[in-house]
């Protein structure tokens, strides 16, 4: 059953190569983008029901045994992240079918999507450091070309801040890798668990902690170094800035949870601190900045930084409940965030702009999309029965189970502002009546818009009205992260 | 000869930051270029310099003899090195492309994208 592990990487890179050769062909490209898609839910479906009940998939590269070869490996964690991904990629090549146009098409748009997600996978089931950096930098070459395609002024230049951040959180990600590997001589993240934790826990070890949270902080737009993130995602086409809030600053989160709760868990009391208030500051600034401004995209921008504090939190807080916070938080996250996105494309498509002050009426218009947009609105601002009022409760209940009660009351007060926010767009894009003047050009919205979000809407309501089996699912992949021990038995064998 | 290195690293990343902060673009992507190729060195000198012992087993022995030079670190340089050499000339043609576009070099004249008073333009491609 091993094998399974590479099976969605197999497949994701399949169809990037096949859709390649198909470059001069529009319709087939689509379909062959689909079906790879489709493809990945399954493989990630299977593998997610293969490791559901705790049971780790380990897979030796070319049968060399770890820690020398290549490891990857599917805990529930990573098979998680997988069929998020997998979620993701396959809505949004549902969105990208309806609205994206030829010039980009046929510069490789749909092969560029795939080998994105394809690195997104990659970089979610590796075992070892060094492939972690490569599949980063599959997923980043790729995710830069889809950034800067097709675009003017703007999209250039968003483009520019996010490939030059991203390729300086590379520098520090590589750096920290080559002094690791001086301390430890071991890539392989299981060997690197065990000789972290025998090597004294001194100024090197902890040095070298900072840096994979600088690389990684960068990545997952971490405060303070979020600013290519705003700068960035508004200026691209709604389904690519879905795709990549989505899914391209969990990779930062996942790979930030996955170093500190193997690797770096012996100074716990000095990093894990630093993480706390980084977590705290994210969400606070993240939120700040959404709520001042008024455009529908910028709004999700910066609500994407403050979700991240949440995310981090859980791991800052560092025990079994709060970490499957974490993790539900980010499931929930990487759905609604997506869908929003979505339904920003649509209202933009409708009412000709983001400007929140040009737009209005659309409730009256279009009924069926303020339903639409209202389910992943509201979970992102938390109210019950949807997802994200079990993310922020299980958090919350962590860290009043810490004692932690000014962290407590910035997560419910950026809470509320989260749901200030969102209650803004609800009210001024679909409440207020139509502003008068000349209407905008309506693009019009179809069966690929309205699709994937309506799918997106109802695993919302799935995830809050049947929050159980995913929050057990959370709490047992959250257990594997807090004992390293089976992890690291699964990918070099019993201890002699 | 680690500490020649160790202070051509060192050389490196200051330079390397330093370019990366000034207003220029090319100087922003030079400086790139000379932040990856230290962390290149880096990892070549962090892992341990041995001279003249490359890593050859003997005939009849199974594993080669230390001390030896390690071959793991120059095995990551090389992925590292292919890998930075793609990003810088992507990131120059993307730096050539926004010039074209904006007609200017300057770092701080790139404001289009946080400037909430300038709107993108209402009607695109591919929304």
């Amino acid at each position: 059953m091993s094998g399974l592990v590479a099976l969605p990487l197999v497949v994701m890179l399949a169809s990037s190569i096949v859709a390649l050769a198909c470059l001069r062909y529009r319709r087939i490209q689509e379909a062959i983008a689909l079906t790879g898609m489709v493809a990945l839910v399954v493989a990630a479906g299977w593998l997610l029901a293969e490791t559901w009940d705790g049971q780790i998939l380990v897979l030796q590269a070319a049968n060399w045994p770890a820690p020398f070869g290549i490891t990857l490996v599917a805990d529930l964690f990573a098979s998680i992240m997988v069929m998020l991904a997998a979620i993701v990629g396959l809505t949004a090549t549902m969105y990208s079918v309806g609205t994206i146009d030829a010039d980009r098409e046929r510069y490789g748009y749909y092969p560029l999507m795939n080998i994105l997600v394809l690195g997104v996978c990659g970089a979610f089931l590796t075992g070892d450091l060094f492939n972690l950096y490569v599949w980063f930098e599959v997923l980043l070459v790729a995710s830069f070309v889809i950034m800067a395609l097709g675009g003017g002024r703007p999209q250039m230049e968003g483009a520019l801040k996010y490939v030059a951040l991203n390729l300086v959180s590379s520098v520090l990600f590589l750096s920290g890798v080559g002094l690791l590997y001086a301390a430890t001589g071991t890539l392989n993240m299981a060997d690197l668990s065990l000789r972290v934790a025998e090597a004294e826990a001194d100024g090197y070890m902890t040095a070298v902690a900072m840096l994979f949270l600088t690389a990684f902080g960068i990545k997952a737009a971490m405060f303070p170094l979020f600013f290519w993130l705003p700068a960035s995602y508004h200026t691209a086409p709604a389904p690519v800035a879905a795709l990549f809030a989505g899914l391209l600053t969990k990779v930062g989160v996942y790979a930030l949870i996955r170093v500190f709760t193997l690797i770096f868990t012996t100074d716990v009391g000095y990093t894990h601190t630093i993480i706390l208030w980084l977590s705290v500051a994210t969400m606070v600034t993240g939120v700040l900045g959404a709520v001042s401004h008024n455009d529908v995209k910028r709004i999700l921008s910066f609500h994407i930084i403050s979700q991240i504090g949440y995310m981090t939190l859980g791991l800052a807080l560092f025990t079994p409940l709060a970490l499957a916070g974490s993790i539900f938080y980010i499931g929930h996250h990487i759905i609604v965030k997506t869908n929003l996105f979505f339904v920003a494309g649509v209202i933009r498509r409708l009412g000709g702009t983001y400007e929140l002050a040009h737009l209005g009426g659309l409730a009256r218009s279009r009924p069926a999309l303020a339903v639409l947009f209202f389910i992943p609105a509201f979970s992102l601002g938390g109210i019950p029965p949807l997802s994200g009022f079990f993310a922020k409760f299980v958090l919350v209940r962590a860290a009043a189970d810490e004692r932690e009660f000014v962290v407590l009351a910035f997560a419910l007060g950026v809470g509320l502002l989260t749901l200030l926010s969102m209650t803004k767009i609800f009210v001024e894009a679909f409440l207020k009546p139509a502003p008068d003047g000349p209407p905008e050009p309506a693009a019009g919205a179809g069966f690929w818009h309205y699709t994937p979000i309506a799918g997106l809407a109802a695993l919302t309501l799935v995830l809050g009205f049947a929050a159980e089996p995913f929050l057990s699912a959370a709490t047992e992949a959250a257990d594997q992260l807090m004992e390293p021990g089976r992890y690291i038995t699964a990918v070099l064998g019993e201890p002699q | 000869m680690e500490l020649l290195l160790a202070l051509t690293v060192g050389i490196l990343y200051a330079s390397g930051l330093y370019l990366l902060l000034r207003r220029s673009l090319v100087k922003v992507i030079v400086g790139l270029a000379l932040l990856t190729n230290g962390a290149n060195l880096l990892i070549f000198t962090a892992a341990g310099l041995v001279r003249g012992r490359p890593p050859l087993v003997e005939a009849g022995e199974s594993v080669p003899q230390a001390p030896f030079a390690d071959p793991v670190p120059q095995a990551l340089i090389l992925t590292a090195i292919v890998i930075g050499f793609g990003l810088q000339a992507f990131a120059m043609a993307l730096a050539y492309r926004v010039y074209r576009e904006s007609g200017s070099e300057d770092v701080d004249s790139l404001r289009t994208t946080e400037d909430p008073s300038i709107n993108l333009p209402k009607v695109g491609t591919g929304e």
